[in-house]
């Protein structure tokens, strides 16, 4: 009954968002877009980082690979070929960290996403500017910021929806089981470096067709614009606000944070990265498993408290 | 260039790395933090180097006693605010791992966004020492001869202290087993606090060298933080004499591709090494193996 309400009250959510661009303007439809963007980013990385506490550091990496192949290939090959070819080339890079990493310690999966970006970053500054000759390209495409956004929209949505069901599989007790203990997951006989490669692999592919997907709203694009470390700071403090853990963890940090981004860039622009940073040690310190995590723990020590005394009161009472 | 130019050429960029990366084995092998802010505390200390240099009667050199202690007393509070409080909390080494990673995540977006303000993101640089001096038939520049020496000198001091001193032996046995250190009634959380705030200290230094014969700018940490951890992990967490071998290896490698292949690839050589000992040696070239 209540899934049934709620099944029905998401979908009518979506069809409301996937209806705003009819009554917002431009600038609305744009503000919606860089949202559900963001969404979709930190829902993908937690995915992955959330269950297994494996933190990756390298959203842009796989956000920047999407957006500069359809700047390489947009004129060549139709729309939906382009992005099949993004996903693949993430899908690649994705295996190669994890197959190279995920078989050790977690802390050399994070030293190897760290420099990812800052890798791929200058590998295609090199060949731009020694094979092709030229550095930035112009992106002209024939639609509107409202075919970016339903496109993300859908994106978005199917994020959650796997999300749903990783958590309810079995794929998602033994993702939660590697981020309790690894040892004893393994002694219970999880494939657990299999079933981390299959889970990056997807988070990583969903990543990079955001990127893919929103190329076409800069029409001007250059390494240091698509592989901007800022992308993979802000996911990451947005999924670490709402709580990793949880599937509507990422949208609840998501939406706070993606408004006062919006706000100090407009009105700091030189001093939001330190507001940023605060705000993230401030977040590891005081919300270690989120606001969804803190609520949950005070909303059951609220109850418990409440029905002791309900107890203690029939008690005395009787 | 020939083969001796480049070999030196390699060591003495080799010397700048060691000298950093032996800062991070510290912090990571000792203190036990991932420190993912370690580059920008390098660039941290060029800055200041570059200001205090401009001041009367002081050179870089002389400079390093100010900006050496100011990095040690800017680790140690660092890690007393700021990491103390989470290795407390922590009820694991992994969780601890996390927590100090995300936290060094944000500290590097404080420190980068800091330097921004100051000295905007153009690329700074001074000249010092600039004088070329002949070694073995080739010519180096002066500067870049003082990082290697530096390097060698400090790494070979801080080895002496910690194999040959008690003080040392008790670091080096919280690096082996916290618990069991505090057993022996050794004040693991001073260790650690020493041990980050040396880590610093050695990052200041490094910091200082590089800002004698590189341009750097305020956006420049990520870069240093990665080969610094390469280095370590390549020779093994903890292993002084490690990373300094390790820092002198990567340096030639670096130097022979930017002279021998293209100087826009040295990041892919060194994430080459990385994958190569990843796959080959994780537990470093210098590591015992751990069954």
């Amino acid at each position: 009954m209540i899934a049934a309400f709620s099944f029905t009250a998401l979908a009518a959510v979506f069809t409301a968002l996937a209806a705003a661009p009819f009554f917002l303007g431009t600038y609305g439809t744009g503000f919606l877009l860089g949202l559900v963007g963001y969404v979709t980013l930190a829902s993908a990385w937690a995915l992955f980082s959330g269950p297994t506490r494996y933190v990756s550091l390298a959203t842009v990496a796989f956000f920047g690979i999407g957006a500069y192949t359809v700047a390489v290939l947009y004129e060549t090959l139709p729309s939906w070929l382009v992005l099949v070819v993004a996903a693949l080339i993430g899908l690649v890079v994705a295996l190669l960290v994890g197959l190279s990493t995920l078989r050790l310690a977690g802390v050399y999966f994070v030293i190897f996403t760290f420099g990812l970006a800052e890798l791929i970053r200058q590998i295609v500054t090199w060949y731009e500017v020694n094979i092709t000759g030229t550095l930035g390209r112009y992106l002209f495409v024939d639609y509107g910021p409202e075919v970016v956004y339903w496109k993300l929209l859908a994106l978005c949505a199917v994020t959650l929806a796997i999300g749903y069901l990783v958590k309810r599989s079995r794929w998602g007790l033994a993702l939660k089981m590697i981020g309790d203990d690894e040892v004893v997951a393994e002694h219970c006989g999880l494939p657990t470096a299999r079933v981390k490669l299959a889970l990056f692999a997807a988070s990583s592919v969903i990543i990079t067709l955001v990127g893919a997907i929103q190329a076409p709203r800069w029409t001007y694009i250059e390494p240091t614009i698509v592989f901007n470390p800022t992308i993979s700071f802000l996911t990451l403090i947005m999924a670490l606000l709402g709580g990793a853990g949880r599937l509507w963890g990422p949208v609840v940090g998501a939406v706070p944070l993606f408004l006062l981004f919006e706000w100090l860039s407009a009105n700091f622009p030189d001093h939001y990265s330190i507001i940023l940073g605060l705000l993230f040690i401030a977040i590891v310190f005081v919300l270690p498993n989120g606001v969804l995590g803190f609520l949950e723990e005070h909303w059951t020590r609220l109850r418990a408290n409440r029905s002791a005394k309900s107890d203690l009161e029939k008690r005395e009472a009787g | 260039m020939t083969l001796t130019t480049t070999l030196i050429a390699g060591l003495v960029l080799g010397g700048t790395y060691a000298l950093v990366a032996m800062g991070l084995t510290l912090q990571y092998g000792i203190a036990r933090i991932m420190n993912l802010a370690y580059g920008d505390m390098i660039i941290t200390a060029a800055f200041a180097a570059f200001i205090v240099q401009a001041l009367p009667s002081i050179n870089p050199l002389t400079g390093l006693a100010i900006v050496v202690p100011g990095g040690f007393v800017f680790g140690y509070l660092v890690y007393v605010f700021l990491l103390s409080p989470l290795v407390k909390r922590a009820p694991n080494q992994a969780a601890l791992e996390v927590d100090s990673i995300l936290t060094t995540f944000g500290l590097l977006f404080v420190i980068q966004g800091v330097l921004l303000v100051l000295f905007g993101s153009n690329y700074t640089s001074y000249t010092f020492l600039n004088v070329p001096v002949s070694i073995f038939g080739t010519t180096v520049a002066a500067n870049r001869l003082i990082a290697l020496v530096l390097a060698l000198a400090i790494g070979l001091l801080f080895y002496a202290l910690l194999t040959r001193t008690r003080w040392g032996t008790a670091l080096r046995a919280v690096a082996v087993s916290p618990q069991s250190a505090q057993l022996v009634g050794i004040n693991t959380d001073r260790a650690a606090a020493i041990a980050f705030a040396m880590g610093t200290a050695l990052a200041a230094a490094g910091g200082t060298v590089i800002s004698m014969y590189q341009t750097f700018t305020a956006t420049g940490g990520v870069v240093f933080t990665m080969k610094a951890l390469i280095v370590v992990i390549m020779g093994g967490v903890g292993n002084l004499l490690g990373a300094l071998t390790a820092g002198l290896v990567l340096g030639i490698v670096e130097t022979a591709v930017s002279t021998y292949v293209d100087p826009g690839l040295t990041l892919a050589a060194t994430y080459t090494i990385f994958l190569v000992v990843l796959l080959w040696r994780p537990e470093g070239l210098f590591g015992r193996r751990v069954r």
